[in-house]
């Protein structure tokens, strides 16, 4: 974002009255009364869903209307503080482009063409074909994608129903690999918000995570906290990103090489006798074919692989080795790269391991014990068919690997997948290779979206379920397992706007019209929720004023006489080496492999994060608009001028495969390297719907032709694409 | 009788932009126009390169220009606790303050007409909250309170680090402080 000095001579003069929405000018009169002491406000507890961090918010209400939110003081994942996009979540609720009715497709899926219809015609609708396909093919061939809360509501809705095909790309296009190279080492994933005590650290080591611009709320703070308390900072990333502004080490690597880096700083950390042994011995097993595995990976090789001075790479180890185990290690979050993440990720895992830094001040600390009793259930129905969303590999997690489904969807084999039930993504940039996409969407007898935005995905459905927005339903209590156990609760804060529905009420009337009714036997959501928290022996009420409780005396979160960690591994120790790993073909200790440069003339294309964007879901809100309202692209000024363009400058992005982007903008800059460019994901909405994001800047996803799968996990590496830039004709 | 003042450590600034929209949203500034800012400079070469975070906003000034410069006497600096204010039955919209700040930290606010400007949150400290920026702060590098008090949160700021203002030169006290200007150690 820029601001520019005088900008109020060129604008002030102008009428711009007319920009005000109607919304805007009744807000400023209730906060008119507000001021002159007419109404009162009122204040409801809530937790936010712009992105998935499940930060607490307090809405100010006034008359009806949301004016203001602020950040929970008692909820961990925001402590009173709430990001620009949760600051922004009003954007959200008052957007006019919302959608409003359920819309049922007149036209060739995809064109766009719409009719307003009832609940009770849409659902109906559903209902009819979601049977049909059961009947004619087996219930496994309905596929949902999901993601956040709605999850809760829809994934019971599809396992009553009779399907394990689940997706959530989640896993296979963001944090699965990361997850699985952690439960393969620890036994454990390090959690959702990792258990990073940065604000205990002596040194914090980010690698590709640009915290900041990946605005995670509690984790930024604690970023932001702990450096400020004197941890040294070391970041490796080819952009000059904010996190690598603060750094004592800026490492711009090049991209692709990590996992060579990380080897080398191992094997000084091992040579340099830098490691915890009496931590190892006591809780790892595999050392010493670690060490003859990694002894060749010496920092003049590194330098070699990755570009940065082996003296560089000695140093920073030894800053590593010498504060441990008081050391973040960042686990990272967004993992699929290059196709071989799992590795990465595990040695990630393994130089946390060498430094003690697991369950210690400092590094990771352990997840609570404790847990909430879970509320009884009606049993799902076992599937008759093998589900097909591990793609067959090894490794993947219960999140499923969305692509298999999308393949077998294409293919038809194993068995058809003729039906695709779609919340909370956006499919169409959330997975690579747009036209694999498109082909398996053209397959279906089915394709429902339920979802609060006129997004890519949706304009795409057979049938459009419009979904109220997070502050306009229950939800799901959140559990959350930080240092301490802690209940959040969503409640709506004003009544839905338009013809919305809550995602709970939009499972429950198809269930009741899939002959499902049973496995939803509450009134409302608000009763399960009393039910569970009377269960749970939690206060209700309390929960309800307060929006959050955290579960006194359930934090052990270092290790210590009495509090041991467990290793949910093979052998119940730390694996440094993977027997099973070994044992399925694999790397048993991670082995780097050179992946393939951008050829003479191209750029890597690397995407990332802006602070003031949760992806595609918010381009089109006004208050994040504002602030941001297109991406650009990042290019290395020498190559910019080489190339004739110039910042503000209009390209056009082509890829190896000859795929062209829309046009965006060009930021020439000092704060990147020569062999890559950078894009913000999630620009470039297709739908005319969203009246202000539709078609403004370029897509990164589109320009993903190429995906490189993890063959442990089965997750996409995405940054495996090189593009050329041409100026705008 | 309070002495208001604000802290930027810049230090702690990660741009997350949450106190832009925060200020937005609290004082119903009309969109395109902004109270606050934070500008995000880049010094230096690939790969020697430095960068600076800076919220700016109304310095408050103790010597203000833009109170000096109003024809009708709309803006004033409140004796009470020196936040700089308007009273905007008596603003005319001749953008006098506007040409004379030299933070550039007043706009016409194109909805109302009248010279618009930060004012500390002012009907927020009556509650006894912080200003809606600091208060959503997420690096905590928005430090509020009043300088007279040394246990407020400014005075502790300012003790435990150097401090500068902006345009020093311009001899317009003002009482907003900047806790190093780049992010990387000297």
């Amino acid at each position: 974002m820029k601001f520019t000095r005088r900008t109020f001579l060129k604008t002030s003069g102008i009428a711009t009255a007319g920009l005000a929405v109607a919304a805007t000018s009744t807000d400023k009169f209730l906060l008119w009364a507000e001021e002159a002491g007419l109404i009162q406000p009122t204040y409801v507890p809530t937790f936010c869903e712009i992105c998935f961090w499940k930060c607490g918010a307090i809405a100010k209400v006034l008359n009806g209307r949301v004016v203001k939110l602020d950040g929970n003081p008692v909820h961990g994942n925001s402590r009173g503080k709430l990001c620009a996009r949760g600051n922004g979540g009003i954007g959200l609720l008052y957007d006019k482009d919302r959608l409003k009715t359920p819309l049922i497709n007149i036209g060739k899926r995809g064109e766009g063409k719409y009719r307003k219809a009832t609940w009770d015609e849409a659902l109906g609708l559903v209902a009819e074909k979601m049977k049909a396909i059961k009947q004619q093919h087996g219930p496994e061939s309905m596929a949902l994608f999901t993601h956040g809360t709605p999850t809760d509501h829809f994934l019971p809705l599809l396992s009553a129903y009779g399907t394990q095909n689940i997706g959530m790309p989640s896993f296979a296009q963001c944090r699965g690999p990361r997850d699985v190279g952690y439960e393969l080492t620890f036994g454990e994933g390090p959690g959702s918000p990792e258990r990073v005590d940065m604000v205990n650290s002596r040194v914090i080591v980010l690698i590709g995570s640009h915290l900041g611009e990946n605005m995670h709320n509690s984790q930024v703070q604690d970023f932001v906290e702990g450096v400020s308390r004197g941890a040294k900072l070391i970041v490796v990333d080819p952009r000059y990103s904010i996190a690598a502004a603060k750094a004592q080490q800026w490492l711009p690597i090049r991209p692709a090489t990590d996992l060579a880096l990380l080897l080398a700083w191992i094997n000084i950390i091992i040579s340099e006798e830098m490691y915890d042994w009496p931590y190892l011995e006591r809780y790892s097993e595999g050392f010493m074919t670690l060490m003859h595995s990694v002894s060749h990976c010496t920092p003049e090789w590194a330098e070699k692989e990755t570009d940065i001075p082996a003296a560089q790479i000695v140093e920073t180890a030894r800053m590593i080795g010498m504060n441990a185990p008081a050391v973040t290690i960042h686990p990272g979050r967004h993992a699929t790269w290059y196709g071989d993440d799992v590795q990465r990720s595990r040695a990630l895992a393994i130089l946390t391991a060498l430094l003690g830094s697991w369950g210690r001040s400092g590094g990771m600390f352990l997840a609570t014990k404790a847990s909430l009793p879970k509320a009884e259930s009606k049993p799902f129905p076992e599937p008759g068919k093998e589900p097909l969303n591990t793609g067959g590999y090894p490794f993947a997690g219960a999140e499923g690997v969305t692509q298999a489904i999308r393949t077998a969807t294409i293919s038809g084999s194993p068995y058809p997948i003729k039906g695709w039930f779609v919340c909370g993504t956006n499919l169409m940039k959330a997975l690579p290779n747009q036209k694999e996409t498109i082909e398996a969407i053209s397959k279906l007898d089915l394709l429902v979206v339920v979802d609060v935005m006129p997004m890519d995905t949706a304009m795409m459905a057979d049938v459009i379920l419009p979904e109220c927005t997070y502050l306009e339903r229950h939800d799901a209590l959140a559990i959350g397992k930080g240092k301490s156990l802690s209940v959040s609760l969503r409640q709506p804060v004003v009544k839905p706007l338009y013809e919305s529905q809550p995602g709970w009420w939009i499972a429950k009337e198809l269930a009741k019209r899939l002959d499902l009714g049973e496995y939803f036997p509450w009134n409302t959501y608000e009763d399960k929720i009393k039910a569970q928290c009377s269960t749970a022996g939690i206060s209700y009420d309390d929960l309800k004023k307060l929006g959050c409780l955290t579960i006194p005396d359930t934090a052990a979160p270092y290790i210590t006489y009495d509090n041991q960690p467990t290793f949910k591994t093979a052998t119940g120790k730390i694996e440094l080496y993977s027997a099973e790993l070994k044992e399925k073909g694999f790397d048993p200790v991670p082995v780097y492999v050179r992946h393939p440069l951008p050829p003479e003339g191209f750029f890597r294309l690397t995407y990332g994060r802006s602070a003031v964007h949760t992806f595609s879901r918010t381009t089109n809100n006004p208050a994040l608009y504002e602030l941001y309202s297109e991406n650009e692209v990042w290019i290395n000024v020498k190559k910019a001028q080489a190339l004739g363009l110039k910042n503000g400058d209009y390209a056009v992005l082509t890829n190896q495969d000859g795929v062209k982007s829309t046009r965006v903008k060009v930021k020439a800059t000092q704060r990147i390297r020569e062999d890559m460019v950078y894009l913000v994901h999630g620009w470039d909405s297709t739908p005319k719907e969203l009246t202000r994001s539709s078609r403004k800047g370029a897509d990164d996803q589109g320009l993903i032709t190429r995906y490189a799968v993890d063959p442990i996990a089965g997750s996409t590496g995405m940054r495996v694409n090189f593009v050329k830039l041409q100026k705008e004709a | 009788m309070p002495k208001y003042a604000m802290v930027i450590d810049q230090r702690r600034c990660v741009a997350c932009m949450a106190c832009v929209i925060a200020c937005k949203n609290e004082n119903e500034v009309p969109p395109e126009q902004y109270r606050t800012r934070v500008l995000e400079m880049v010094e230096g070469e690939f790969p020697l390169l430095r960068m600076e975070l800076r919220s700016e906003l109304c310095n408050h000034c103790d010597n203000p220009p833009c109170v000096y410069n109003c024809p009708t006497g709309a803006s004033y600096k409140r004796t009470a606790d020196g936040i700089v204010l308007l009273r905007k039955n008596r603003c005319v919209g001749c953008k006098a303050c506007v040409a004379a700040c030299p933070y550039d930290a007043r706009y016409i606010n194109h909805e109302k007409g009248f010279a618009d400007k930060c004012t500390f949150c002012d009907h927020r400290l009556k509650e006894g909250k912080e200003p809606a920026c600091v208060a959503t702060c997420i690096g905590k590098s928005r430090i509020f309170g009043d300088l007279d008090d040394p246990k407020s949160p400014v005075r502790i700021a300012l003790r435990s680090a150097d401090s500068t203002v902006l345009l020093e030169g311009a001899g317009t006290r003002p009482r907003v402080y900047y806790i190093k200007k780049f992010s990387k150690p000297e």
